[in-house]
This record gives structure tokens, C-alpha cells and sequence, in this order.
């Protein structure tokens, strides 16, 4: 049944029942990635204010605008609740939800009750970590390094570790459910190869959900353990060694990073295809990189532990996985732009994310290089080089893409249009407030200002105020996306079920989708990204 | 005996959800999801057996006394009754599979009840080591690591008497969080159990018996691991 | 680069130039990497850009030469990164043995620094230009990092371990000395200045103020208080090991281990003895855990290793080098 351009669908997902408890008990993935979406919107709301509160303060260099104890608060509630409640769950947990089921032709993932259940372990976890930092706050960093958080800390650190723990198994059930997914039940027809580079990338990211996340998960506990009664793991005068700590944090924190940016480079792929109106460039390799990030990503972690007195021989071994684990990245960049190459190219908003994603992360990748490198990290870690780097590729890059996907998708979703000027106005001002923000600090860092300092020296002030002008822009640039795609909620103008004209099984469903996704289980046929080539005939849509 | 139900023309067993296309395909999902959960158990545990490893080698005289301390015999004991329990549920799979309901009732009960022992015998381990620690006065024999902890009850000082008590954390963190495991199983064997008595299974479908299975066979696993590494270290 | 408008601190140390060329190259290249795709990908778009819904792209799967191209290309690019970085980084680690030793430990939220004259100094260092500098950083309580952008070093400062850093400063001057690592409410506060003089300026410096105990001597002061000397007599026959000679030199424990007498091993030995005993000997030294501090132990460190056979104490054996490689801890 499809829907035509004037009405929405008569009978979809959203239809059935706007209480409560059809939402608070559903099992149909759509729903639960709507959870999802308004969950993760409000923890960014949340971490974008503490943010707010950093750059405030380092508006002048003496930190007079609070004290020393509350910014300290601040920068790790950014961290925490970015890395924690946002940037992992992001696109897996809200657009991941939502399409691969649809992508692949299923009615639903392959474990509905157990999605549900990772929505209500995230929230527990996130109700438990906020409580933590809004009475007495956390104050150790994202990063719990020992013995200062096990000893030295004076804030909720146990609490603060338990809801993480929490929220560890939600990342890890929504990894387990996409893998069963993908593995089990595609569509006849739908083989490995001819699946959506956004469902490889899942694939890829949730291996990673589920292998490095445990790892974090009992690292995490036995800090708790350590802050409650005192075991002595990584207490030195009693035998421990701070620096395990950081080996058994990092092995967890560094592949979640590519958790991070995966799913996002799977929804560029996704774009840049449609609005070129031509198949991906290099199918196989873009897939086959995804695992080999996910792969590789496991075997650097100590890059981020150079100057904390290991071997030089262990340092250049993680120097030359780093360098290598860059070469799948620079892979899926180079196909992408080759997509574009005599394509027919539509710059709506969804692709002028992707622009945007391909420029910035090009930046935070390549900046990378400058880290992994030996002789040049001693200088740059623990500088604002490392803050810039990271923010490059995670707002710059996934923060992008996620904003791409869902005005992409949104028509899909919603079954409505948003407004196309409002799209273009608000990427403009992201992208000019982003780079406002963090390339200032590329250079602060280089300068050698550290990281975490509430206090500074007075010759880096110019560079810290253009930074908070532009993260004031990049505020306002979030905002707009947020009150337009809500409106088009209500006023939007249907959008049919496939307004962009791409290709991909959710675009054969109607707008909004039923609830069980297809009436008929779809047999597929076609190689993907199958647009008609110059002489062919085509059917529309 | 499998019922089908009819559902608009079409049948198809009762236990088949609505977003599989057929048994096989939920069977086969189950199962890898089953697997899947037991990779991440392995890494989670894995972080604990790290730790474990790095501070053995780093002071193998203070674990070879922490470990000394330890009855073996009580785990040896414990050992056997844990492998009997993955007999007994060995035994529930494959009555499941031949369609005797009152058996694989019988044999998870008995799983339960060997798991039970276990957990009992833990629970008097972890009483003599704790116990001492509680309340004011001498605190002698108290094994829990912080202040309280007597190192003068294996003969140890000095830095030996800090690195023994790592070994001590790493007890109580392995063992516990295995012990953990096995008390989420027991309540998961009794709904298996009660589904059982209330003939839910079949030879054609006897899946979550299958999969709580894998899940009892893994936890014991974990302990055949954790009883030499925690109780035979110097014992030649 | 304009002074009013700096992209790089001063370059104030011998390695300094090094970094700062293999910054610029690395630069260069992810530069051009950069404006290459930026451009290409605009020049794409905009040249490619939808002028007709009618139009049909061409069907192009892929182009293996290229991928082998673009994968093969940054391959080699990133190991020329790779070896030049390694060779900085080795450059980095490796101290000169003329180096002399300045110990250094990081304490919530300062920093303590000794000349191996005596001189103590806290959240400033006074070196001479010219001349190479080792520290032995270690920390008191939490996690630091000692961070000098104008020499271009960093190194954490890790309780129960000591890690090595080292410069030799080209230019006179006083520069930003940093916490680089997070460490709680005063974290950037812990912060000062190495100041650069020349060399006759120094030794009026050293001069200036009373006249300081070296940490040999305040070591050897220590060593009698401690009563280190009832068990480890001058001659051979005490109930402890002898002392003399024996910093540097490998010595057998009674596990059979072998192990290298450095500073992390004596340290050790004083704090918790009953760690690695010497073999042939009874394990009866009593633990100093808690009755000396860190610069306490680094003197005692320091009377030991002057201990060493007849030339007066030199600075920076090989085997306090290897310090860093060694030490009670994963790497």
C-alpha cells in the first residue's frame, strides 16, 4: 500500500495506541528507536550544557567565572554523558533501531523484548549517573584515571561507575541484536553483499559493542569496588598499579570510538549513493573496512598511554598499528568522493551533512596521524590538540552524519517533510560554528596549553574567546534542527514513501511504515545502490 | 506432542513469534544470540582473568601464600558438584530432546539443587573469611582486603602483606561475580523447570532448554578455570 | 611564525627542531592530503551537480587500481611518519651519559625538584643552557605529567614507579612549566617555570642561598639515622648485603631471579624488602613503607649509588637509565 504525496498512510506504527503503556511495553523497533531518539536527545540537551558551562569559563584566563572544583565537575559531565549517553547509543540505538529491520526486510530485530529492554537499562543507568553528578557531581574526568578516582576523588564516584556499568549492558544487548539480525534473518535473496553499507557498519559496530564493552564494564566495577571498600587494585602503596588500570580502560575506550564513528560513516554511505543517483564506488572495499576498523581498532589502545613510561619498543609497536588502522578510514573517504564523480548531484541537506562530514572528519582523522606519531604525541598529548582531534571527528564527523541520517530518514520516520531551507541554514551554521570552535584549539594545543585546565596562562586567552564565540554559534546551530523537525512533526507536508527516489527495501514501505514493515516478505534480486544506468529505462521511486 | 495454533488460515506452532518466518529461523537466532551473550561473558570475566594474570606474575610468592590459605579440598568439592550439575543439565537437554517432560523436570531440579550446594558451600567459604571482620575488637583471621585484613594469619608483612590482599580482591571479585552468575541462573532453571511441567517443550522445540544450557555449561566452565588458578597455585 | 601572532611555543631545547620539523612535514603532507579532497570533492559536486531529473548516472562499480593506489600511497607516506617518529621518540628516551640527574616528584598540586648539588625547588627548575638534563619523575600521590612545550618533553609522574625524561636547553629564558595530567581541584595550578641561564649564571645561582646539602650527603645523613648501617656494614660482614658497589651491577635473589641493582630496585628494597631478598641472605630488613617520603628515598638512592668503587659519584649510570625499562609495573 503505498501513500501518495497529499496523506499520510491510513493505517502505520504510530497508529497504534498513543498511551503510555503502547509505548512503555512496545517491541516494535520503530517505537523503541523513537524512545531512544527523545532519550538521547535530552542527554545531548544535558551534555551540551555543561559544555556551555566550559567554554564559559574559559572565557578569561584566572577561571574567576567559578570555582576550580565546579569546572572540574563540568568537563567530566560533558564527557560523561557525550561519550556514555550519547555519542554510543546515538545512530545504532535511534536510526540503527529503526532500519535495519526495514533495511533487510524483517518485521522486527530479531530479539523485540530484549530492544526494549536495553531502552530501560539505558534509562536506569543514565537516571543513576545523572543523579551522581547533580548531587555532589563527578569530578574525575571521563576517564577515571587511578589512583586519583579510587583514592584521591571527593564526589560520587561509585555511583557515577555503577550507572555507567548499567549502561554498558544496553550498549552490549543492541549490539547482540543486530548481529542475530544481520546473520539471520535477511530477506531471500539478500545476501552478505548485497546488504546496505549502513547495516555492514552496524554489523561491524556492534562486534565491538559486544567484545570491548564487558571489558569496560568490570573495569568500571572494580573502581566502584576500590572506592567502596577499598580492594587496592590500582593503589600503588598497596601493591596495585595505576597504570593497568589505564591498559584495561583504553582497551575498552579506544574501540569505542570507532563505535562512535562506524554507524556514522554507514549513513554517509547511505546518502552520498542517493543524492548522487549512482551506485557506491568500490562496494566491497567500503564494507570489508568497516571490519577491519572494528578489527584493528582493537589492537591500539596504548597510543593514548605513550608518555606514561612504557618501553619505547611497545610505544613503536602501537605507533604502527595506529598509522595502520587509518588506512580503512582513508579508504571509505576516497570512495565516497569517487561516488560523486559524474553522479547526479542534489544538494539537499541530508547531502550537505555529508559534505560537511567528509571535510571535518578528514581533519580529525588526519590530526590523528599527528597523535599516533611518536616523536610529535609526547609534545601533543594532554594538550588541546587531543581535545580538538577528538571533537573533530566526533561532532565534526559522527555528530554529522547522525544529523544527516535523520534528515534523511525523517520522511520515513515521520511520513513528513521538514522545511529544506531551514536544513541548509542550520548545516551553515553548525559547520561555521564547529570549526570556530576546535580549530582555535589545534593551535592552543600545539602552544601547549594543557587539557582540563580551569585556569590558564594569559597569552592563549584570544584563541580559548573565538573558540566559546563559535561553540555559542554551534549552540544555536543545534537548536534550529531540534524546533524545525519537531514542527514538521505537526505541519509538516507529507512526504510519500520515497521522496529522495533512493533505492534500499525501507523505501519500498510507505511513510510512515506499518507496524509489521512489509505485508509481503520482499525477495530481492538486485545488486544494492541499483540506479538505472544512462540507457536504461527506469520506474520512478 | 506439538499443538498448532491456526492463525488466519495459516498454521503454525505455538512457540513461534511473529517476527520469524519459521521455528528454524527463531531456533537458529536464538542460539547464535546465545553464543553471542557467552563471547561477551568470556570478555567480561577476561578483564578480571587480566588483572588476574598481571599481578601473579608480578608477585607469585604472596598468591602462592593467599592461595595456600584456601581449603582445596572445599573446592575440589565444589568442583564435582558443579560438573555433576552440568551432567544433570546435560541430562535435562537431551530428555527435552526425546520429549520426556518429567524428566527434564527432574534433572533441572536436580541442577538447581547441586547449584544450591554450591552456593552454600561458597556461602560458608566466604563466612569464615568475612566474619572475623565484622564488628569491633580483634579482627584475626579477617580476609576481606582494606584495614581490617590479617596478613599476620598467613604469615605475611611488609609488602607481601599488601600484595596478598590483591590476591584476595581478585578472590572475592572472580569468585563472586561467577557466584553472581550462577544465582541470575537459578531463577532462569526454575522457569525452564515450570515451563517444562507445563509441557511448553518438545522434541520439535525444546530451544530455551537448549540455550539456558549453554548458559549453565559456560558458568561452569568459568569455575574450572577459576579453581586452579584460585586454589592449586603451589601445589606441586 | 609572527611573534605577536605565535603557532608554536619557543624552541628552547636540542630536540625542539626535531619535533617541529616532523610537525611540519607531517602538515605538509595531511595538507595537501586535505586540500586534495576538499577540492576534488567540491569540483564533483559542483560540476556534477543535478541540473535534470532526467539524468542517469553511468553504472561504476569500483576501480581496483585506484584502491590499490590510494591504500599502497598512505601506506608509505605513514611509514615514513612512522620511522621519523620513532627516531624522535627514541632520540626522546634516550639521555646522554653526561646528563645530570635532577629528581623531580610531583605532590598535589606542586612540584619538587632537587639538583644533584642539593638544591631544592619547587614549581621552578634553574638549569644551565648547554648542558643535557635527566629527570627521574615520580609522584607522591596521584597520576601528573611534568610538561615543558618550549623543550617539546613530557612524562608522567606515577606513583610507585619513576619514569625518565630529559632536554638539553639551547636558549636562555624562562619557560612554562605544566601539569599535564589531570590530578584534581588545583590542577592548573601546578604550574611553573624552567628557567635557562648561562652557565656562570647558574653556578651563582647554585652558590646563592645557603649552602645546601647534596642529596648524596643528606642520603648518607639518613642512612645513619635510619640505622641502615647496623645490618649493611661497610665490610662484608653484615647481616644485609654490602652496599658498596653495588648500584648498577646485576645481583641474584633468592627465587634464582637475576635482577639489575637500579634505582627502582633499591627503592623497593627499602620500601617493602621482603620483595626481592638477595640470595644468601635471611629476609629480616623491616619495611620503610611510611617512613620515608619519596626525596628521602631518592637521597638514599643517591648515597648508594655514590657508594659505587673508587671514582666520586657520576651522574647517570647506564643502569639508572634502564630504570624506565624496568620498574614494578606493566608497561
Amino acid at each position: 500500500m503505498t501513500s501518495d504525496r497529499n496523506t499520510l498512510p491510513a493505517d502505520h506504527y504510530l497508529k497504534h495506541g498513543w498511551d503510555l503503556k503502547s509505548w512503555l511495553l512496545t517491541t516494535d523497533h520503530k517505537r523503541i528507536g523513537l524512545m531512544y531518539l527523545v532519550s538521547i536527545t535530552l542527554m545531548f540537551a544535558i551534555g551540551s550544557l555543561y559544555a556551555g558551562l566550559v567554554r564559559w569559563n574559559l572565557l578569561v584566563p584566572d577561571g574567576s567565572h567559578m570555582s576550580a572544583e565546579a569546572y572540574n565537575k563540568a568537563f567530566t559531565g560533558h564527557g560523561v554523558v557525550m561519550v556514555f549517553f550519547f555519542l554510543i547509543p546515538s545512530i545504532p540505538a535511534t536510526l540503527g533501531n529503526f532500519l535495519i529491520p526495514l533495511m533487510i526486510g524483517a518485521k522486527d530485530l530479531a530479539f523485540p523484548r530484549i530492544n526494549l529492554l536495553s531502552w530501560y537499562i539505558y534509562i536506569v543507568g543514565a537516571a543513576l549517573t545523572m543523579w551522581a553528578l547533580l548531587t555532589g557531581g563527578l569530578e574525575t574526568g571521563w576517564t577515571f584515571y587511578t589512583p586519583y578516582s579510587t583514592v584521591f576523588a571527593e564526589s560520587n564516584v561509585a555511583v557515577a561507575a555503577v550507572g555507567i556499568f548499567i549502561a554498558g549492558f544496553s550498549s552490549i544487548l543492541t549490539g547482540l541484536n543486530f548481529i542475530v539480525t544481520i546473520h539471520k534473518m535477511r530477506a531471500p535473496g539478500l545476501t552478505w553483499f548485497r546488504l546496505p553499507l549502513f547495516v555492514w557498519a552496524h554489523y561491524a559496530t556492534s562486534i565491538i559493542q559486544v567484545l570491548g564493552t564487558p571489558v569496560v564494564a568490570i573495569t568500571i566495577l572494580l573502581v566502584a569496588l576500590e572506592r567502596l571498600f577499598h580492594f587496592g587494585f590500582f593503589d600503588p602503596n598497596r601493591g596495585g598499579d595505576p597504570i593497568l588500570f589505564q591498559h584495561l580502560f583504553w582497551f575498552y575506550s579506544h574501540p569505542a570510538v570507532y563505535i562512535m564513528i562506524l554507524p556514522s560513516m554507514g549513513v554517509i554511505s547511505e546518502i552520498v549513493t542517493c543524492f548522487s543517483r549512482k551506485r557506491i564506488f568500490g562496494y566491497t572495499f567500503i564494507a570489508m573496512s568497516s571490519l577491519a576498523i572494528a578489527a584493528i581498532g582493537f589492537l591500539v589502545w596504548a597510543h593514548h598511554m605513550f608518555v606514561s613510561g612504557m618501553t619505547v619498543y611497545s610505544a613503536m609497536v602501537f605507533s604502527a598499528l595506529t598509522y595502520l588502522v587509518a588506512v580503512p578510514s582513508a579508504i571509505k573517504t576516497f570512495n565516497w568522493t569517487a561516488t560523486l564523480f559524474r553522479g547526479s548531484v542534489q544538494w539537499d541537506t541530508p547531502m550537505i551533512y555529508v559534505f560537511c562530514f567528509i571535510g571535518l572528519f578528514l581533519v580529525g582523522g588526519l590530526t590523528g596521524l599527528f597523535l599516533g606519531n611518536l616523536g610529535l604525541d609526547v609534545h601533543l598529548t594532554d594538550t588541546y590538540f587531543i581535545v580538538a582531534h577528538f571533537h573533530y571527528i566526533m561532532v565534526g564527523g559522527a555528530i554529522m552524519g547522525y544529523l544527516g541520517g535523520l534528515h534523511f530518514w525523517w520522511p520515513k520516520i515521520t511520513g513528513r517533510n521538514y522545511i529544506e531551507s531551514w536544513g541548509k541554514v542550520s548545516s551553515l551554521l553548525v559547520f561555521v560554528g564547529f570549526n570556530l570552535t576546535f580549530f582555535p584549539q589545534f593551535v592552543l594545543g600545539y602552544l601547549g596549553m594543557p587539557r582540563r585546565y580551569h585556569a590558564y596562562p594569559e597569552e592563549f586567552q584570544i584563541l580559548n574567546v573565538l573558540s566559546t564565540a563559535g561553540a555559542t554559534i554551534l549552540g544555536f546551530g543545534y537548536i534550529f534542527p531540534f524546533s524545525y523537525l519537531t514542527h514538521s512533526l505537526l505541519r509538516g507536508k507529507p512526504a510519500g514513501d520515497n521522496p529522495w527516489g533512493a533505492k534500499g527495501l525501507e523505501w519500498t514501505t510507505q511513510s510512515p511504515p506499518k507496524t509489521h514493515n512489509f505485508d509481503e516478505v520482499p525477495v530481492v534480486t538486485e545488486e544494492p545502490y541499483h540506479y538505472a544506468a544512462e540507457h536504461e529505462d527506469h520506474a520512478r521511486g | 506432542m506439538a499443538e498448532i495454533a491456526a492463525h488466519g488460515g495459516e498454521t503454525h506452532h505455538p512457540a513461534l513469534q511473529h517476527h520469524f518466518t519459521s521455528l528454524e529461523q527463531q531456533r537458529e537466532a536464538s542460539t547464535l544470540g546465545m553464543w553471542v551473550f557467552i563471547a561477551q561473558e568470556i570478555l567480561f570475566f577476561g578483564g578480571l582473568f587480566g588483572a588476574y594474570t598481571v599481578y601473579r606474575t608480578l608477585y607469585p610468592e604472596a598468591f602462592s601464600a593467599g592461595s595456600h590459605h584456601l581449603s582445596w579440598k572445599i573446592g575440589f568439592f565444589n568442583t564435582l558438584v558443579l560438573i555433576g550439575s552440568s551432567l544433570t543439565m546435560a541430562m535435562g537437554v537431551y530428555s527435552a530432546a526425546i520429549g520426556k517432560k518429567n524428566r527434564v523436570v527432574g534433572f533441572i531440579l536436580a541442577t538447581i539443587l547441586l547449584g544450591g550446594v554450591f552456593l552454600g558451600v561458597k556461602y560458608f567459604e566466604y563466612g569464615e573469611k568475612i566474619r572475623p571482620c565484622l564488628g569491633d575488637g580483634s579482627h584475626a583471621g579477617c580476609l576481606v582486603p582494606g584495614a581490617r585484613f590479617d596478613a599476620a594469619a598467613l604469615h605475611l608483612s611488609g609488602a607481601e602483606a599488601g600484595q596478598v590482599q590483591i590476591y584476595y580482591s581478585l578472590y572475592f571479585a572472580m569468585t563472586g561475580l561467577h557466584a553472581l552468575h550462577m544465582i541470575i541462573g537459578v531463577p532462569i532453571l526454575l522457569t525452564i523447570a515450570w515451563f517444562a511441567w507445563r509441557g511448553r517443550y518438545s522434541p520439535e522445540y525444546h530451544t530455551p532448554v537448549e540455550l539456558v544450557g549453554l548458559y549453565w555449561h559456560f558458568v561452569d566452565i568459568v569455575w574450572i578455570f577459576l579453581f586452579p588458578l584460585l586454589y592449586l597455585i603451589g601445589h606441586h | 611564525m609572527s611573534p605577536a601572532f605565535p603557532l608554536a611555543p619557543e624552541r628552547a631545547s636540542s630536540v625542539a627542531p626535531e619535533v617541529d620539523a616532523l610537525f611540519l612535514f607531517i602538515l605538509g603532507v595531511t595538507g595537501i592530503v586535505a586540500l586534495g579532497i576538499w577540492v576534488v570533492m567540491l569540483y564533483f559536486a559542483i560540476r556534477y551537480r543535478r541540473r535534470s531529473e532526467d539524468e542517469r548516472p553511468p553504472v561504476i562499480h569500483g576501480s581496483l587500481a585506484l584502491e590499490l593506489t590510494w591504500t599502497i600511497i598512505p601506506l608509505l607516506l605513514m611509514g615514513v611518519m612512522f620511522v621519523w617518529g620513532s627516531k624522535v621518540f627514541f632520540h626522546l628516551s634516550r639521555p646522554p651519559d653526561d646528563a645530570m640527574t635532577v629528581s623531580v616528584v610531583g605532590k598535589r598540586w606542586m612540584w619538587k625538584l632537587q639538583h644533584p648539588t642539593g638544591q631544592r625547588e619547587v614549581n621552578e627548575l634553574h638549569v644551565p643552557v648547554g648542558r643535557a638534563v635527566k629527570l627521574v619523575i615520580t609522584s607522591e600521590d596521584t597520576i601528573h605529567s611534568f610538561f615543558v612545550p618550549a623543550f617539546r618533553i613530557k612524562k608522567d609522574a606515577v606513583p610507585g614507579r619513576y619514569n625518565l625524561a630529559w632536554f638539553q636547553a639551547t636558549k636562555t629564558g624562562a619557560y612554562h612549566l605544566f601539569c599535564a595530567e589531570y590530578c584534581g581541584t588545583e590542577h592548573s595550578k601546578m604550574i611553573g617555570r624552567v628557567v635557562v641561564m648561562e652557565p656562570e649564571e647558574y653556578q651563582v645561582w647554585l652558590a646563592g642561598g645557603p649552602a645546601p646539602e647534596s642529596p648524596v650527603l643528606q642520603g648518607e645523613k639518613l642512612f645513619t639515622d635510619l640505622n641502615c648501617i647496623t645490618c649493611h656494614r661497610m665490610d662484608d660482614a653484615g647481616r644485609g648485603p654490602l652496599l658498596k658497589g653495588i648500584f648498577g651491577r646485576t645481583v641474584k635473589l633468592a627465587s634464582g631471579e637475576e635482577i639489575v641493582a637500579d634505582a627502582a630496585y633499591v627503592r623497593e628494597s627499602i620500601l617493602t624488602p621482603a620483595a626481592k631478598v638477595v640470595a644468601g641472605y635471611q629476609p629480616v630488613m623491616p619495611a620503610f613503607q611510611g617512613q620515608v617520603n619519596e626525596e628521602q628515598v631518592l637521597a638514599l638512592i643517591a648515597y648508594i649509588e655514590s657508594l659505587r668503587t673508587p671514582t666520586p659519584s657520576t651522574p647517570a649510570p647506564p643502569a639508572a637509565a634502564r630504570t624506565q625499562a624496568r620498574g614494578a609495573s606493566t608497561r
